[in-house]
């Protein structure tokens, strides 16, 4: 168990910057996701923590110690692919004690911790197979298993679940999960998958253009999306957005749609003081939009109805507001006619709202 | 910090052999033969500078005009005659024909052999007094004429010939890879179209076969500046000096001729030929897209 | 095309095309004729081996051999004259067995823990050692040959097999890094970062999870490397020194040397002798040797 540090961190190919002055702290025992989409950098930053990449400028510090120029095995880390990367021509065995072997670990106790990883995993059976004789995920068990035997403070997980079809996601998923709270050790997790960052972490790193434009708990970057980017990325469907401004009258401030329509923001927390005609974008998951029920302080938007998805417990209605997509998430047994103009309601203090330009939320 | 060469020092240990290859007998023997070249050494070198005299007297010479000559002939038609020759081998073996992995055999067996095997065969072969002449000269047609091995103006195509009998199998065999690897499904879309089998070949195939094309020049026009065992076996350079090639024409004047200063002069001509040709096609294949860094 | 749409029970209406048309005959007839192409040499090769000089005389090229025998064969084998010397190419056999075993073995080694150091170290100067090493292969050998000779004479190398082997070496090396980086270049990143991570080192991964990985490269690189060196002829006859003459370089001072009457049927058992090797390499690896020559040149 071990800090993870990561100080003013730069990294470059050539020209091109991946990682632009990144800090990171993360707490001893905790579970951080980098979510990101692809280029973000987060493989980057898992890998130099690791060691398997020269930083340009920065410092990585664990468990205490700079290790910014140590190598991989000398970090206490262990990393988990999302290719697996088992070595093809060695059994299960072979590739749980192959970092045992490297640091000359002595024969009994590399088969007792052998033995005690493979118990934790539930892949004693599999032990004398190798790798093309495994499934998908039993190959996975192993990849982690490799970490697992070498005793270390700090878990890297590149997507690790990438590779497996969905239920298998899921089941590992929790896993992982219960692992982390058995071992409490450090883990640091690269996914492009939400739902994964919402489930999995104590705090998810939101990574864009090689910097990371939130770190919170997934609550937090849930509820109160720190820019546009991160609002549109987690969550699925996505975030709707409306373009306008803002209007203040009466110390009472409210969204003007582009056809002048005021939306009532009232209860709304802005960041600072709303400026009146400041263009922004107005952001309302699909999940927090309701047809029928106005709440106590709910707020309307008028929606044109067009097409109704069904998706077993619950149904995607998707419609038009300002001349943007607009999508609600209804319950399943629900019914809307569609094609039809309706009021759709939401609670302002759920809502978000955005600098048009900026995406910064306002 | 520990920079990133004294991390990878064991790396950097074991390119050690071919460091020391490159630097000693790749860079520093051509730098030894180009300063070579511009002395006036006989048998041993001397450091005589005379400037490009060498150059000078290389291209005043009938010996090596010749052998220039004759590389170009040789070249255009081993070039263009395997490309074309292996092209149909390849066509004809991918209409799912029968013994298709007998025929391929037979095609590529000759790339198997030396040089000197060739040459030795082809030079028996067409003989004027034994061979193929007389062979056919003994079925009654008395006056059947192949006698080109004997003449100087045509002995360079037998050559040639010799030259597209070894190598074609080359060009079948990357071709062929590239024929197996066009979608199927484009076949498919050309017959429902209903274009002709011959169009498809024209206008879709062998645009696709450009990078192999490319390939395959590229290792006949290698193997053309190289060419000096075939043309010692087959003729050793005559009738005359009929068939020198540039590569004979070095080997002789540093190892029998002992004019140092003359075969290093043309030894670099050749190499900056060579350079001038490559350069743009090796930067094109192995640099322009490196490997991502993860 | 009534066949490719139809399917259950419905059956094609029309006449069911013709399978083998004149287009079918022409393409055998094409293959057959280039066959022949490919074929004659060897056939004359061989009747000619087995004929006796009396029969060869008569100009008859293609005929079989009207009493075969080996006795030319015998005579390549153990008493073929080069200039004065009469002891057969076996002497080149052995020669050129001399020359090969060392050169294919070290140039493999050599080869692929460069092609590794480049495909996963990449230390400082890994481009420019591959760029010039890439040019290597192409730059004529003659550029190279006279400042070798004199260096190998320096450290009294020049003249004997360990100097072949050592030139061998050296320009093998483009060819045999080029198929190992390119093999290494295909294997996943991940696996060796993974072995990173475990603590391996620069050998022990090598030793330990390439190698075992790289039987495949490591028999296409054996088949060029065999042939090739096998059918070397400038580096023999340069490098060798003549007592150390592989059999390409035997066989053509045999075939071409003036002296006395040409014997023709021994000169092409002597040229069938020294084809064996690579043919029976050839004939053995089959679709390896296609993927040796076709991964030798193009990009893995």
């Amino acid at each position: 168990m071990a800090t993870v540090s990561i100080r003013d961190l730069e990294i470059e190919f050539g020209n091109l910057k991946v990682l632009k002055t990144l800090d990171l702290e993360i707490e001893q025992g905790e579970f951080i996701v980098l979510l990101g989409p692809s280029g973000c950098g987060k493989s980057t930053l898992l890998n130099a923590v690791a060691g398997l990449l020269d930083v340009s400028a920065g410092q990585i510090w664990i468990g205490g110690k700079n290790v910014t120029w140590e190598e991989p095995k000398d970090r206490g880390i262990g990393m988990v692919f999302q290719s697996y990367a088992l070595y093809p021509r060695m059994t299960v065995e072979g590739n749980l004690s192959f970092g045992l072997k490297m640091a000359k670990v002595p024969k009994d106790e590399i088969d007792k911790r052998v033995a005690r990883a493979a118990k934790i995993l539930q892949i004693e059976p599999l032990l004398k197979r190798r790798p093309a004789e495994l499934s998908g995920g039993q190959r996975q068990r192993v990849a982690i298993g490799r970490a697992l035997v070498r005793d270390v403070d700090v878990f890297l997980f590149d997507e690790p679940l990438s590779n497996l079809d969905a239920k298998l996601r899921t089941e590992l998923r929790v896993e992982l999960k219960r692992l982390h709270q058995e071992l409490g050790s450090t883990m640091i997790y690269v996914t492009h998958d939400q739902i994964e960052a919402l489930t999995l972490a104590d705090r998810v790193a939101v990574m864009n253009g090689g910097v990371i434009q939130q770190l919170a708990s997934p609550k937090e970057i849930y509820r109160r999306p720190i820019s546009r980017f991160v609002a549109g990325f987690v969550g699925s469907p996505s975030m709707n957005f409306i373009e306008g401004n803002l209007s203040v009258s009466d110390g009472k401030a409210a969204f003007k749609l582009p056809d002048g329509h005021l939306v009532d923001m009232t209860g709304y927390e802005f960041e600072t003081p709303p400026e009146h005609g400041r263009p922004a974008t107005l952001g309302v998951r699909p999940e927090q939009v309701d047809l029928e029920h106005r709440e106590p302080g709910a707020s309307v938007l008028p929606v044109k109805l067009t097409l109704l998805e069904p998706m077993g417990a619950d149904s995607l209605v998707w419609g038009e507001l300002a001349g943007k997509t607009f999508s609600v998430r209804i319950d399943g047994d629900a019914h809307v006619e569609t094609p039809s103009s309706v009021d759709a309601f939401f609670l302002p203090a759920q809502a978000s709202i955005f600098d048009l330009s900026t995406g910064a939320r306002l | 910090m520990k920079p990133r060469f004294l991390r990878f020092w064991m790396a950097q240990v074991a390119l050690l052999p071919a460091w020391l290859i490159v630097i000693f007998a790749y860079i520093g023997t051509i730098i030894w033969t180009i300063q070579i070249s511009f002395t006036s050494s006989k048998v041993f070198p001397v450091s005589n500078y005379v400037g490009f005299s060498q150059y000078t007297r290389l291209f005043g010479s009938e010996r090596w005009i010749i052998s220039v000559q004759n590389l170009a002939i040789f070249g255009l038609i081993f070039i263009v005659g395997c490309l074309i020759l292996g092209f149909l081998l390849a066509v004809f073996l991918d209409q799912r024909i029968r013994a298709e992995s007998v025929f391929r055999t037979i095609f590529l067996y000759p790339y198997a052999l030396s040089f000197i095997v060739t040459g030795l065969v082809w030079q028996w072969t067409l003989n004027p007094t034994l061979g193929v002449q007389q062979t056919v000269r003994n079925w009654g047609w008395e006056s059947f004429t192949f006698d080109w091995l004997s003449r100087g103006d045509r002995a360079i195509y037998v050559i040639a010939l010799a030259g597209m009998w070894q190598a074609s199998g080359l060009v079948m065999a990357i071709l062929l890879a590239g024929l197996r690897g066009v979608d199927g499904e484009l076949w498919k879309a050309a017959k429902v179209d209903g274009i002709p089998t011959w169009r498809v070949y024209v206008h879709i195939v062998i645009p696709i076969l450009t990078p192999m094309f490319v390939t395959a020049t590229v290792l006949l026009a290698t193997a053309v500046v190289k060419v000096y065992d075939l043309v010692v076996a087959l003729t050793n350079g005559g009738p005359g000096i009929s068939t020198e090639v540039p590569a004979k024409f070095v080997i002789e004047y540093l190892f029998q001729r002992q004019n140092l200063g003359l075969a290093t002069a043309a030894s670099t001509v050749m190499m900056i030929t060579v350079l001038c040709v490559l350069a743009p096609w090796l930067y094109v294949q192995y640099f322009r897209k490196p490997r991502s860094a993860h | 095309m009534a066949s490719l749409t139809a399917n259950g029970h419905i059956e094609p209406s029309g006449p069911r095309p013709k399978r083998i048309g004149p287009g079918r005959y022409g393409v055998y007839a094409f293959l057959i004729i280039s066959a022949l192409f490919f074929l004659i040499p060897l056939y004359v090769m061989i009747v000619t081996s087995l004929k006796p000089m009396d029969e060869i005389r008569l100009g008859n090229l293609f005929a079989l051999p009207g009493s075969p025998s080996f006795d030319a064969w015998v005579k390549a084998w153990s008493q073929a004259c080069t200039g004065l010397n009469c002891n057969g190419i076996h002497v080149g056999m052995l020669n050129s067995i001399k020359i090969l075993v060392p050169s294919v073995l070290l140039s493999i080694a050599v080869g692929s823990v460069t092609g590794y150091a480049l495909s996963f170290w990449r230390p400082k100067g890994a481009n420019i050692l591959f760029a010039v090493l890439l040019l290597g292969a192409f730059i004529p050998y003659q550029v190279f040959l006279y400042p070798l000779v004199r260096i190998l004479s320096m450290v009294s190398l020049y003249n004997s097999i360990p100097g072949v082997v050592f030139v061998h070496t050296i320009f093998g090396l483009p060819l045999m890094t080029l198929l190992f980086r390119n093999f290494y270049a295909g294997i996943p990143i991940d696996l060796f970062k993974a072995a990173r991570v475990d603590g391996g080192g620069f050998w022990a991964i090598f030793i330990r999870l390439m190698l075992p990985l790289s039987t495949p490269i490591i028999v296409v690189a054996a088949i060029l490397q065999i042939t090739g060196i096998w059918n070397d002829f400038l580096f023999g006859l340069i490098f060798a020194g003549r007592e150390n003459f592989p059999m390409t370089v035997q066989l053509n001072n045999v075939v071409n040397s003036s002296f006395g009457e040409k014997e023709y049927n021994v000169n092409m058992a002597a040229t069938i002798l020294t084809a064996l090797v690579p043919l029976f390499v050839y004939f053995v690896s089959g679709r390896w040797f296609v993927r040796g020559i076709a991964s030798g040149a193009v990009k893995g």
